[in-house]
């Protein structure tokens, strides 16, 4: 409707919610800095470099994944297996290492990278040429790879003592000042960020999830690109997996257990429009930062540890409804 | 309002059921419920040769009340799927309600008042997922997440690390008991009646017949004067109702309440649903066939559970079903539309793909070689 209708006549106010509509991410900086204010208030210490630095490195493993979901989300899609994908990646690298401790930790991140696409490939496939609807398709797959995940451990598991040393400071070791792990997360973002605004290939995700049908008529393949950025999606769960045996020291049947829902969270907190075309990388890099802040925040604030998921739960209601509130305000004073 | 609405309600009662194309659309779907009959002997055959204590009445009883739960909430979901919503909460829901009953348990409350408050609490849950999918129309997908952690994490916020236990033989009897003199637990007599009574609005009502118009085209069943929002609101409210009601079930079921009661339960109803024939995409989808699915489902775990499969395991399973369900009429659908030409192009991809799914499990079973020689 907006699009159809330039405003005219606009007042000082809705200047500034035409602005803050058009760089969606206005709302979600305000709600961080909002909260940020407020837990300072209440407790300095959130506010220092190093509370700063513990929650990049918690939500590191999650923007990476979140960039992957963010590509499927835009093309109208979800892919709810990122979990599944992460557990059974997870544990096949963290054997891998165990059985070769002097392995070199390039080959294994290569490894999880290649093993991550093959599983995102697969949902890829069923959705392009099987014309299965993402979310079955994903379903399915949530539940197959968490089956062999049980399949192939037999229900054992890595513990720390298990990893060579180098494997476990891929994470969490500080060369370049940061933890790798934040640099890695910064490095896929920046490469997604170049990927989705300045490739063709990127724009055209963008075209297949605007208008599926219009994209096919400008001669866009669909099916290639669909099926790309569940390939991406699988790859980026890949990555993270191996992260995540890292930075935990460990490969468990149940690791990223539900982990879905928080990537998709973090996609739609961000700004990402569940029905497609609409998300851009800085959105989901601050509706990552938002969750890990919540988290980190109600701890500080000393909320019993009881309460915080249900503060988190509101928290993203809070948010989403505040992002469709400002929409509306602004479609009601230009329409 | 309430005549004016009740009015135009009347209106197009008669327009839906005039148009109801009723015998295309029964026969073209009795077809995926003969072939879920058909999996379902097929199963019972195969599980009956392979273990010997399939057949056993006592087995098969106890067994039973293990799904009554997902097919409670999966009634409901049913519903919302149809109209081409999705309610992911379901499960988060269950725990917060028997979580509150179990916590007013420990408090020393009367069981049954308990209960009743569990049920008004689900209730509230439900409405508030309606009052923002129906009025402040945000996608259903992305309120139900939010609730999914927001229930989820109340339930841990009654409970913290205690459990509710010692409930009293009357209460348990709704998930443990039997119907006088017989094997049938009382937990599958409740869902069968339910299912009816569901099955009954859907396929029997003017009700039932606007889910459908709601998943086909939404906007077209508004300018025809029906409430779509007030319809959303009832049946998510409906949906939080029958997860508190399956909460009980659970809660009684175990003989105790843990927050994290019924965790992940939300994608086994959406599966029963779905592998039933209910288009998740809105506009199809039939009553019997999500029954007959979960009862498919239900023998597979059984089965599998009998031959000694872990229930992780058993989840390949399950999910192949579930993709194949749709993935093979879809193909099959493709190859007599393509008269089977020959090209070389997809041929050549098709192998692509399969030598590295064939390299995928080379090394799957490569690298696991160890782990099966130690255990």
């Amino acid at each position: 409707m907006t699009a159809q209708n330039p405003p005219v006549n606009r007042s000082s106010f809705s200047t500034v919610l035409w602005t803050l509509a058009r760089f969606r991410e206005a709302g979600i900086t305000l709600f961080i800095l909002i909260l940020v204010v407020a837990v300072t208030i209440r407790n300095p210490a959130f506010l220092t470099a190093d509370n700063f630095q513990d929650i990049l490195l918690n939500i590191s493993i999650l923007a990476i994944v979140a960039l992957g979901q963010t590509m499927v989300i835009v093309t109208h899609g979800i892919d709810l297996s990122v979990s599944s994908t992460i557990g059974l990646v997870a544990m096949m690298v963290a054997f891998v290492v165990k059985q070769n401790q002097d392995i070199s930790i390039v080959l294994v991140v290569l490894l999880g990278m290649a093993l991550g696409a093959v599983l995102g490939s697969f949902n890829g496939l069923i959705i392009t040429h099987g014309k299965v609807p993402p979310i079955i398709a994903t379903l399915g797959t949530l539940s197959i790879y968490r089956g062999l995940v049980f399949y192939y451990s037999q229900g054992t598991w890595i513990n720390s003592f298990e990893l060579p040393k180098s494997f476990k400071l891929l994470s969490k070791g500080t060369p370049l000042g940061l933890p790798n792990m934040v640099i890695i997360a910064i490095v896929v973002a920046v490469i997604v960020y170049y990927f989705l605004n300045y490739t063709r290939t990127g724009r055209e995700i963008y075209a297949v999830g605007s208008n599926p049908d219009a994209a096919q008529f400008a001669g866009i393949r669909k099916d290639r690109i669909i099926f790309l950025v569940y390939l991406l999606s699988g790859l980026a769960a890949g990555l993270a997996a191996v992260l995540w045996a890292s930075r935990f020291e460990s490969a468990q049947t149940n690791t990223a257990l539900g982990f879905e829902l928080q990537t998709v969270a973090a996609s739609v907190v961000g700004g990402v429009s569940i029905s497609g075309g609409v998300g851009t990388v800085p959105g989901v890099l601050l509706g990552a930062l938002l969750l890990g802040i919540i988290q980190n925040a109600l701890t500080i604030v000393g909320i019993s540890p009881f309460w915080q998921l249900a503060a988190q739960g509101l928290l993203i209601l809070l948010a989403v409804v505040t992002d469709k509130w400002i929409l509306s305000r602004v479609e009601r004073r230009t329409a | 309002m309430t005549q004016s609405s009740a009015l135009v309600e009347g209106k197009s009662q008669t327009l839906i059921n005039e148009a109801a194309p009723r015998q295309p659309f029964l026969a073209r779907f009795q077809r995926w419920e003969w072939i879920l009959v058909g999996l379902i002997i097929l199963v019972v055959i195969l599980n009956t040769r392979l273990s010997p204590y399939f057949l056993n009445a006592l087995n098969l009883s106890r067994t039973s009340s293990d799904f009554m739960e997902i097919g409670i909430m999966m009634l409901p979901m049913v519903f919302i799927i149809i109209t081409g919503n999705i309610d992911l909460s379901v499960a988060s829901n269950m725990g917060m309600s028997a979580s509150l009953m179990g916590l007013l348990h420990n408090m020393g409350v009367n069981i049954w008042l308990a209960a009743l408050a569990g049920l008004a609490l689900g209730t509230l849950g439900g409405m508030l997922n309606g009052y923002l999918v129906a009025r402040v129309k945000l996608p259903s997908l992305v309120v139900t997440l939010g609730t999914y952690a927001f229930y989820r994490g109340i339930a841990y916020g009654f409970l913290g690390d205690q459990a509710a236990r010692d409930y009293p033989a009357a209460f348990t009897y709704l998930g443990q008991g039997r119907v006088l003199g017989t094997l049938i637990p009382f937990s599958v007599v409740l869902f069968l009646v339910l299912a009816v009574g569901f099955g009954l609005v859907l396929h029997r009502t003017a009700f039932g017949r606007y889910l459908y118009a709601i998943g086909n085209n939404e906007n077209a069943t508004i300018y025809s004067g029906v409430p779509v929002a007030k319809i959303k609101l009832i049946l998510f409210t409906l949906s939080g109702f029958m997860a508190a009601l399956a909460g009980l079930i659970l809660a009684a079921r175990f003989g105790s309440t843990r927050p994290d009661i019924g965790t992940g339960l939300e994608l086994s109803v959406i599966t029963a649903a779905v592998l039933g024939g209910v288009e998740i995409n809105g506009g199809n989808g039939t009553m019997l066939g999500a029954a007959l699915s979960l009862l498919l489902i239900g023998l597979m775990r059984f089965g599998m559970g009998l031959l000694n499969i872990q229930g992780q395991v058993q989840g390949v399973a399950i999910g192949l079903l579930l993709i194949l369900s749709i993935l093979l009429p879809n193909l099959a659908r493709n190859l007599s539309v393509r008269n089977l030409k020959f090209k070389r192009q997809p041929v050549a991809v098709a192998i692509l793909f399969l030598a590295v799914f064939v390299l995928f499990f080379i090394f799957f079973y490569w690298s696991r070689a160890p782990i099966v020689a130690a255990s």
